[in-house]
């Protein structure tokens, strides 16, 4: 059964084309891998789904609902949460930890906030100390563990994680994936991985899309991307992110 | 205090101590600041007229102290109204964009190409003159300079991941306004404001001085100056006090704008 749906989705900026007929699928508890290079329109086709911009054609089909126009946006974030690149930008420097995390919850009728709040921060691997720290007092990592628990604190049924491991280094990569993972399966929640680092998606994805140049060009497993690569992109990519993993170049 | 506030104690006692002789200011007067006296006038410095008296005999200490409450509350009450009306105006139009933004700050454009004191010295002549009329004069047209620093800061904040995640988070566009783009914009707006209080009690006077803005006999400093002005050379004392109050307002003010910029950029900041 698919919780999300994304047919036919184009999108111009100044005339050139950023999202070609974007086509594919989620189903629910499934992890789908959005792989590419950057500029191929990965982060433009997250902010669509969003609903921070608008598609030029097509349309958005979210929990069996067409929200490509749909008003009332706070009821599709009941269900849709996103985590960002760059961590500390994702809260803002003047509210706690704590309150940035509350603030879903606040403004989605959850109740017993407090507990819960310190709860997430233990189950994101913090510890009840955070929820004073502002975001410029704790690191990258910590602050991605934190805007993670912001993401799953009201239980959406959708993630979207936009290069949320790209300004992490690779240890602290490896162990946000391992929590992302944990938390999508305990919860149930699907979730859409945009990266342009072929490498992780293994480690997370159920199934992966490659973009280029606004286009999906390929579909399949990750071991199947990465083994047995079909386009010639795809290959480049492959040979690419697995040169930088050997160190050789 | 935590110890991020603490290089701002002493500006704040500085600052403290001009508002509290202005709030206090009846009480501190050796002298009736309105009593007139001519077998004193124009008496220089001395042990009971510590800065002497102007041609009417009144001592101007008194008339100093007395003058600090209405310079300095109206220019605080001045820069509180521009400051809040045009930091909600700027924010708005940069929050929401289209076409009242558009309108809006063409409007503040005619404004900001009027030369300021000009502006304010035709419109306070026109107006009749009187304090309240040249406070209105400069709040006209001193609205748009916070309308445009707030609508450039929210412009810049309004594309930060923290505000798609406030977005995210079911927070209405009002809840955002008050919750993420206030607070982030206030530290500059306020630093703008603690920095203009000194432009602002320095126009205030200067309207004063030309005359179009405190009447006689009401002490104001930029009135005060203007009564002694055709005795610079033979009572210069007249001159001398308001002025060095002025300088020394004006400068204990933008002090504090200064260590107050210091001391709100949080960001550039880490623990």
């Amino acid at each position: 059964m698919k919780i999300l749906s994304v047919e036919n989705v184009s999108k111009n900026f100044g005339g050139k084309k950023i999202l070609d007929n974007i086509n594919f699928s989620l189903n629910y508890g499934e992890c789908l891998g959005v792989v590419g290079l950057s500029g191929c329109g990965k982060s433009t086709l997250a902010k669509i789904i969003s609903r921070f911009i608008p598609c030029d054609g097509g349309k958005i089909i979210f929990c069996g609902e067409d929200i490509t126009h749909k008003k009332n946006l706070h009821e599709i974030y009941k269900n849709m949460q996103m985590i960002f690149q760059m961590p500390e930008d994702s809260f803002d420097p003047r509210k706690t930890l704590g309150w940035s995390i509350a603030e879903p919850m606040k403004n989605f009728g959850i109740k017993n906030i407090l507990e819960r709040v310190k709860s997430l921060l233990v189950e994101v691997g913090l510890n009840e100390n955070y929820f004073s720290r502002y975001p410029h007092e704790v690191s990258g990592g910590e602050c991605q563990r934190a805007a993670i628990a912001r993401a799953v604190s009201i239980s959406p049924k959708l993630l979207i994680c936009d290069e949320a491991t790209s300004a992490l280094d690779v240890t602290v990569q490896e162990k946000i994936i391992e929590l992302l993972k944990k938390l999508c399966r305990e919860k149930n929640i699907s979730c859409l991985f945009i990266t342009h680092d072929l490498v992780l998606l293994p480690k997370i994805s159920d199934r992966v899309i490659v973009m280029h140049g606004g286009k999906i060009i390929e579909e399949g497993t990750p071991e199947k991307i990465i083994n047995f690569p079909q386009s010639p992109f795809a290959k480049k990519l492959t040979e690419i992110n697995f040169f930088k993993m050997n160190g050789e170049i | 205090m935590s110890s991020r506030y603490r290089p701002l104690i002493p500006y704040l006692i500085l600052a403290g101590s001009l508002i509290f002789v202005a709030v206090f200011a009846e009480f501190l007067t050796p002298y009736d600041p309105y009593a007139q006296n001519l077998e004193n006038a124009l008496n220089a410095p001395n042990e009971k007229n510590l800065l002497g008296t102007d041609r009417y005999g009144r001592d101007v200490l008194s008339r100093v102290i007395i003058g600090s409450q209405t310079t300095i509350f109206s220019a605080l009450l001045l820069l509180l109204t521009i400051s809040i009306f045009g930091s909600f105006i700027g924010a708005v139009c940069g929050f929401k964009g289209g076409k009242l933004d558009i309108f809006l700050m063409r409007l503040s454009d005619v404004f900001l190409a009027f030369p300021q004191m000009v502006f304010a010295i035709a419109a306070a002549g026109a107006l009749g003159g009187g304090l309240f009329n040249a406070a209105a004069a400069l709040a006209v047209i001193g609205w748009p300079k916070y309308a445009r620093i707030s609508r450039g800061l929210v412009l810049t904040i309004r594309e930060m991941p923290y505000m798609n995640a406030a977005k995210m988070a079911g927070t209405s566009s009002a809840g955002i306004l008050f919750h993420h783009v206030f607070p982030n914009i206030a530290g500059p707006v306020l630093v703008t404001a603690a920095l203009d209080i000194g432009t602002i009690i320095m126009e205030l006077a200067g309207l004063s001085f030309l005359g179009l803005g405190a009447m006689p006999p009401t002490a104001e400093w930029g009135a005060m100056m203007n009564n002694g002005r055709s005795m610079l050379q033979t009572a210069s004392w007249v001159i001398l006090a308001p002025g060095t109050a002025i300088f020394i307002t004006v400068a204990v003010f933008n002090l504090l704008g200064d260590k107050l910029r210091d001391v709100l950029d949080v960001r550039g900041k880490k623990s």
